[in-house]
């Protein structure tokens, strides 16, 4: 089987994301590549959660809303899900707690509450219990499962190991689904055979990735205030501050976030932070600062459903245009939006070496799919990041009088930090000279204006070198679709299917236009595919002449699924 | 290093007879005496929001960080994280700190980051041609408020007690020598120094008469005593002008400070690249 989809549901609290990644990291090691989709509603107990790991022989990172197996640790998983089973899904279930009349479908009952009693272990274990169950059903071998446990269970591992083993053991003994489960556990163990082992990849989510990629750039410190769906980087940085020397704080506000990153610049750390909408709002200020100031800073801004706290664990593409204006003045700013994990890792990483080189505000945009999807994350196929610039090329040689804000050909002054002996490092959010000091000269203004958009010019020069729109699927077909983001996957998958050229734009600002051009050439139908209720990114290219035929445009808070799309392209061709 | 080594070529825009000059004559000798002490000036960094206060940075030949309103703390704090040997000094004006960006300053008390804040307390924005402040008093007629400030003031030495500043004092604009000995005081002192300067605004809330005749030098108070201390602050809460108004050092204790958390925390660069490679591991 080469591709394979399976859903687990029950309450918050039962570690439904766990049972994913755990179920992610099962295929990971039978060689699939995996996309994992977390929905949850905003609360701590309760309420419905659930995991769709979707595994494949393909790199993917989009998911189908229909399903192979479900996984049903609670009635309302099943009620809700049920429509997604295709004639030879089945299903496995708390058969204490779940009742199935189901005769279309094949399914597995497990005595969890009981297994659970008769080992006195906590009702959170009933999710490994149910996944060694899984294992049987599926056909994954035991020892795959034990590895996996081993590996990453913290606490109570031998009882954990007993009460899975009991799931696994039993899923046999009473389901009595031979055929059918070792019909799927043929196929899978069978491609896995056929092809040559991968060696497991590591599953990240975006945030996870991004993280690892403002470390590699030099990353110093990383200051944020909490908030949905960017917290996980923070949680990340502060978990293996140790680990990388990072400074972590967590202060205030995001007002507070936004000046203390900039405290950390001037003092010639590498410093970046992290919010959603709701936070950059209040960082808006100190952005602006950013700007006059020439002070680095890269942002990772994980976009949710809005306006005002809107959806706040649903994803959205709605403040593209929010972070490209943000702020009040003129200034350049680069802006990335990656669309998987590998993505996240490379530009995340690109953003902060040249927030540094150009002394601009680097904004990594991303939404709820592509902070918090698992991926299967190939370091090696992320792309090459490790273009080290020499640090001594962005520093001030020494010689002279400092000056914090010397006019150069790219407008790009060299940087020093505190202490120099006998020099005066002054920065300044007034409108100010080559020395930093404040000046309110008409001549003096604009020369400064100028040279902010010189180190604009400069940035977009760089930027060439890079691959900041990318093509997908068939490159001659008359139709493409137009996405940023997390759309990357389910229209990558939508153009391969129907054999659709597919644009990528990777970096909105500075807009790569003569790419996107290039790209369309011999395009006749331009189909825009978007998670907002506008258009964002059509708009944008329609401000460059680029002309957009139809829009596909999702903003109930949930990703295209394949199907979505196929269905959506399908009406616009219609 | 003389005190006039510390100025730069800026044209100096405060009104005749402001504070301001003041509160700059005096960190200047402060500065100028430390660096001959062993606290070169390329090592103190000064930090200022906006307004009147903040200009003093313009004013001054060493490195600043000329923030935005309301911001100092905030890019202090992370200055003084990054590199724990500068010392960092905030200036700050009332409407600038205790307004604006009033929850970055309890935060520096609270996490006793040792950075010192030096408040131009002039009880007014001039900047903005005269309103009222947190710590005007209750009917100041300002241009916000042409009836009357309907809203009593706050005593912010009272507030960074309660909130753990660890070194708290007064000064005020006519008393330069007290100014001297506090602000280098505040500046030795580890931990989260809050200085209160009596700032006169000459143009928008003349108080020179008042202060001279109210304030007054404590003397023999017990400075590492809590209650002590807040006896004093409280004497005067800035809602009188009729009363004795306290100067001098209030409150000077020990206690563990922000910066000492990330001590160690240094980035192995070269070691990176392998570190995440590692750590990919604990993902698969």
């Amino acid at each position: 089987m080469d591709d394979f989809s399976t859903l687990v549901g029950g309450i918050a609290g039962d570690g439904i994301n766990e049972a994913g990644i755990t179920i992610s990291r099962l295929f990971s090691r039978l060689g699939y590549r995996i996309y994992m989709y977390y929905d949850y509603p905003s609360l701590i107990r309760g309420g419905h959660n659930f995991s769709l790991v979707r595994a494949s022989t393909e790199r993917i990172a989009s998911h189908m809303d229909q399903i192979d197996a479900l996984i049903a640790l609670n009635q309302e998983t099943l009620e809700k899900h049920k429509g997604r089973l295709k004639d030879s899904s089945f299903v496995i279930y708390d058969a204490d707690r779940v009742e199935l009349d189901d005769p279309k479908h094949k399914s597995c009952g497990l005595t969890i509450t009981q297994i659970l009693k008769e080992f006195a272990a906590p009702s959170v274990m009933k999710n490994t219990c149910i996944l060694g169950g899984y294992c049987k059903v599926v056909g994954i071998d035991w020892a795959v499962l034990e590895d996996v446990l081993k590996k990453h269970i913290p606490k109570k591992l031998e009882l954990n190991l007993l009460v899975a083993r009991k799931g696994y053991d039993q899923a046999l003994q009473l389901c009595h689904m031979d055929r059918r489960a070792d019909g799927p556990a043929d196929s899978l163990s069978g491609s896995h055979a056929d092809k040559q082992v991968e060696k497991p990849l590591a599953i990240l989510t975006g945030n996870q990735a991004l993280s690892l990629g403002l470390i590699n750039a030099g990353l110093g410190a990383y200051v944020a205030y909490p908030m949905t769906p960017s917290s996980s980087v923070l949680d990340f940085m502060a978990r293996y501050a140790q680990d990388f020397g990072l400074k972590v704080v967590h202060p205030e506000s995001e007002i507070a976030v936004m000046i203390m990153a900039q405290g950390f610049a001037y003092a010639g750390v590498r410093a970046a932070v992290g919010t959603s909408g709701g936070g950059f709002c209040l960082m808006t200020e100190g952005l602006s600062l950013a700007g006059m100031a020439e002070i680095p800073v890269a942002i990772v801004m994980a976009q949710r459903t809005g306006p005002s706290t809107g959806l706040p664990t649903y994803t959205a593409q709605g403040d593209l245009h929010f972070v490209l204006n943000a702020g009040q003045g003129e200034f350049p700013r680069f802006v990335v939006a990656p669309g998987d994990a590998e993505e996240a890792y490379c530009w995340s990483d690109i953003a902060l070496r040249l927030a540094w080189k150009f002394q601009v505000p680097a904004f990594i945009l991303t939404d709820k799919i592509v902070s918090e999807s698992q991926y299967s994350f190939d370091i090696e196929l992320a792309g090459e990041t490790n273009e080290h610039e020499q640090l001594s090329a962005l520093l001030w040689d020494g010689r002279g009088e400092y000056k914090r804000y010397l006019y150069t050909d790219s407008g790009v002054s060299p940087l020093a930090f505190p202490p120099q002996k006998g020099q005066a490092i002054k920065t300044d959010s007034y409108t100010h000279d080559e020395g930093g000091i404040t000046t309110e000269d008409p001549k003096i203004t604009k020369e400064t204006s100028d040279k902010r958009q010189r180190k604009g010019q400069a940035l977009a020069q760089e930027l060439e070198r890079f691959e900041t729109v990318k093509v997908f699927g068939d490159e001659k077909s008359k139709t493409a679709l137009l996405c940023w983001g997390s759309n990357k996957g389910v229209c990558m998958e939508a153009s391969r299917k129907l054999g659709l050229r597919m644009i990528q734009v990777l970096v909105l600002s500075p807009f790569p236009d003569k790419l996107v051009k290039r790209a369309l050439q011999g395009v006749e139908k331009l189909i825009a595919v978007e998670c907002n209720s506008t258009g964002q990114l059509a708009n944008l290219a329609g401000f460059y002449g680029i002309e957009i035929h139809d829009r596909i445009l999702k903003y109930d808070g949930r990703p295209f699924s394949v199907e979505d799309l196929l269905r959506e392209i399908g009406r616009a061709q219609a | 290093m003389n005190p006039k080594d510390l100025a730069t070529t800026a044209q100096v825009t405060w009104c005749p007879g402001c504070g301001n000059f003041s509160i700059m004559s005096a960190i200047r000798m402060v500065l100028a005496e430390l660096d001959s002490e062993g606290i070169p000036s390329e090592n103190v960094v000064l930090v200022s929001g906006i307004g009147c206060h903040a200009k003093i940075v313009d004013y001054m030949k060493t490195n600043s960080f000329y923030s935005i309103h309301g911001r100092t703390i905030p890019a202090a704090t992370a200055i003084k994280i990054a590199n724990p040997d500068l010392s960092v000094i905030c200036f700050s004006g009332d409407g600038d700190s205790l307004a604006e960006g009033l929850d970055h300053l309890i935060f520096a008390a609270k996490r006793n980051i040792d950075i010192t804040m030096i408040l131009h307390d002039n009880r007014v924005y001039g900047l903005t041609t005269g309103q009222y402040t947190p710590t005007s008093p209750q009917g100041f007629k300002g241009r916000s408020t042409p009836n009357g400030a309907a809203e009593r003031p706050m005593n912010p030495l009272d507030l960074m007690l309660a909130s753990g500043a660890s070194y708290i004092a007064r000064g005020y604009t006519h008393g330069l020598e007290q100014l001297r000995t506090i602000f280098k005081e505040a500046i030795l002192h580890k931990g989260f120094s809050f200085v209160d300067v009596l700032q006169v605004c000459v143009s928008y809330n003349n108080l020179y008469e008042s202060y001279n005749k109210w304030t007054y030098t404590v003397k023999d108070n017990d400075v590492t005593s809590y209650e002590s201390a807040q006896k004093i602050i409280r004497s005067w809460n800035y809602d009188r002008s009729d009363a004795p108004i306290p100067l001098g050092k209030f409150y000077k204790v020990d206690a563990p400070r922000f910066d000492q958390a990330f001590l160690g925390y240094e980035p192995n660069l070269p070691e990176r690249d392998r570190k995440i490679k590692m750590l990919l591991d604990n993902f698969i």
